[in-house]
């Protein structure tokens, strides 16, 4: 029937496979491939969102008049207590910005933000990855920080033209530097694999870490912006013997019911693109993370 | 059969899209664990169907797509993939007069070794969480869920002329 052996073709689809492999993990030089077959998995991810964008649609259309009114009146004062912060929030930035240029430290900026919409989980439970509607023509680039309403969620691992993944805080390959927003202390967050679990790792038995503590993004490593909440701690048990205390904490935001997300430039990459030629001007800020 | 003209390359490509997207549709967390591997199940059902069109080039270059679908290592499942239409080439006299049950089972072992080939590429890669073991679920679901595939897939052949 067919003219060659199948074992032969066999054999180099193994040997094609392997190099494959090798190239992905080792080099970017497969990400063309990927890019060019993410114009034909992004029709089915998008199509297979679609009874979850159908069951939203009709919900809404049903909503009562009771229940709109409801909701407006629920978040205006929302909107109310938020300008109320914002206020505020406006004379601290300025007051931080001045203090920032009395130590020559660069500004932090406000960076530009794209907002996207989840579409998919990954269906492999040995991984925590999740698929967005914002691909490399709206702009999305790898290593950008994604942020959920209460706090970080993850970082985008693969851009494809139309849809990209992100990696999330919970996956057992992801870790980042976090500090104690009470007292500013240092350590690695990793995740563990599961949906609500981290664990901060190599923390001094003797470290100030409390139940309830916020962890917030240092911004060290340069992917995440600094300062955004990403975890609370849940519990810290001490034990004898042991080096390090045994800490667990849970994601701020809300992984598994987020319906959008924010997607923002790392610290780093903005300030590297506005002041460049800074560089004879070494701030405590800089030292501490070459220091890292 | 093989003196015919080729026709219906088409409809094998929707119904192996279909199967991706079934692949990624979003279920309770529960019932992920038995999400078959529908990309797999199809591309056997059309190796069985047509051996001289459909083979190991055709497991490669699905199980790509599969990769990107799912965003695992490239070629992780395009490796698993064209082992899995290899085995079903050089069984597919066999398959054709086995009885159901019989059926039911290789097609659990060429899922089984298929899957546990991407998840021993997986591992290599430090991105598996749960023990091996696991990949038996949707293996088990894919093996029930042969015969059902193999009576749609039959019809859209007949109805197509897929040939």
């Amino acid at each position: 029937m067919s003219s060659s052996n199948p074992t032969y073709r066999l054999l180099i689809a193994l040997v094609l496979a392997v190099v494959l492999m090798v190239l992905d993990q080792r080099t970017p030089w497969a990400q063309p491939i990927r890019y060019v077959f993410g114009y034909l998995t992004a029709p089915a991810q998008y199509l297979a969102h679609l009874p979850v964008d159908t069951a939203r649609f009709v919900s809404r259309q049903t909503q009562s008049r009771g229940e709109l009114l409801e909701d407006q009146e629920r978040l205006n004062r929302q909107v109310l207590i938020l300008e109320q912060r914002v206020q505020k929030l406006a004379v601290l930035e300025a007051e931080n910005t001045r203090l920032r240029e009395l130590l020559n430290s660069s500004a932090s900026l406000e960076g530009s933000v794209l907002v996207a919409e989840i579409i998919g989980l990954d269906p492999d439970p040995n991984r925590q990855e999740i698929v967005i509607n914002k691909g490399a023509r709206e702009g999305v680039r790898r290593g950008q920080g994604v942020l959920e309403a209460q706090g970080l969620i993850g970082q985008v691992v693969e851009v494809g033209p139309l849809a990209s993944r992100v990696l999330l805080i919970t996956d057992a390959s992801h870790a980042m530097s976090v500090q104690v927003n009470r007292n500013g202390v240092r350590a690695i967050l990793a995740g563990t694999g599961q949906g609500n679990t981290l664990r901060l790792l190599y923390v001094p038995d003797t470290a100030d870490v409390q139940q309830g503590d916020l962890l917030v993004s240092t911004g060290l490593g340069q992917l995440y912006p600094r300062g955004y909440p990403v975890a609370e701690v849940v519990s810290v048990d001490h034990r004898s013997g042991a080096a390090f205390a045994d800490i667990v904490a849970r994601p701020k935001a809300q992984i598994d019911r987020a319906s959008h997300v924010l997607l923002v430039e790392s610290e780093s990459v903005e300030s590297a693109a506005v002041d460049e030629g800074e560089t004879g001007q070494a701030s405590p800020d800089v030292t501490e993370e070459d220091g890292q | 059969m093989s003196k015919e003209k080729p026709a219906g390359t088409g409809v094998i490509l929707v119904t192996l899209f279909l199967a991706g997207l079934l692949e990624v549709v979003p279920l309770p967390e529960d019932l992920n664990w038995l999400r078959p591997d529908w990309l797999l199940l199809v591309l056997m059902y059309w190796v069985l169907a047509l051996p001289h069109r459909v083979g190991v080039l055709w497991g490669f270059v699905v199980g790509l797509y599969h990769d990107v679908l799912v965003g695992t290592t490239l070629g992780q499942w395009a490796l698993a993939y064209s082992l899995g239409a290899y085995f079903m080439l050089a069984a597919y006299k066999r398959m054709r007069v086995f009885p159901a049950l019989q059926q039911t089972a290789v097609v659990f072992l060429l899922v089984g070794s298929s899957n546990l080939l991407a998840y021993l590429v997986q591992e290599s890669v430090g991105r598996t969480y749960y023990p091996p073991y696991t990949i038996l679920y949707g293996t088990l679901a894919s093996a029930v869920l042969w015969r059902p595939v193999v009576a749609a897939l039959r019809w859209v052949q007949l109805r197509f002329l897929v040939r």
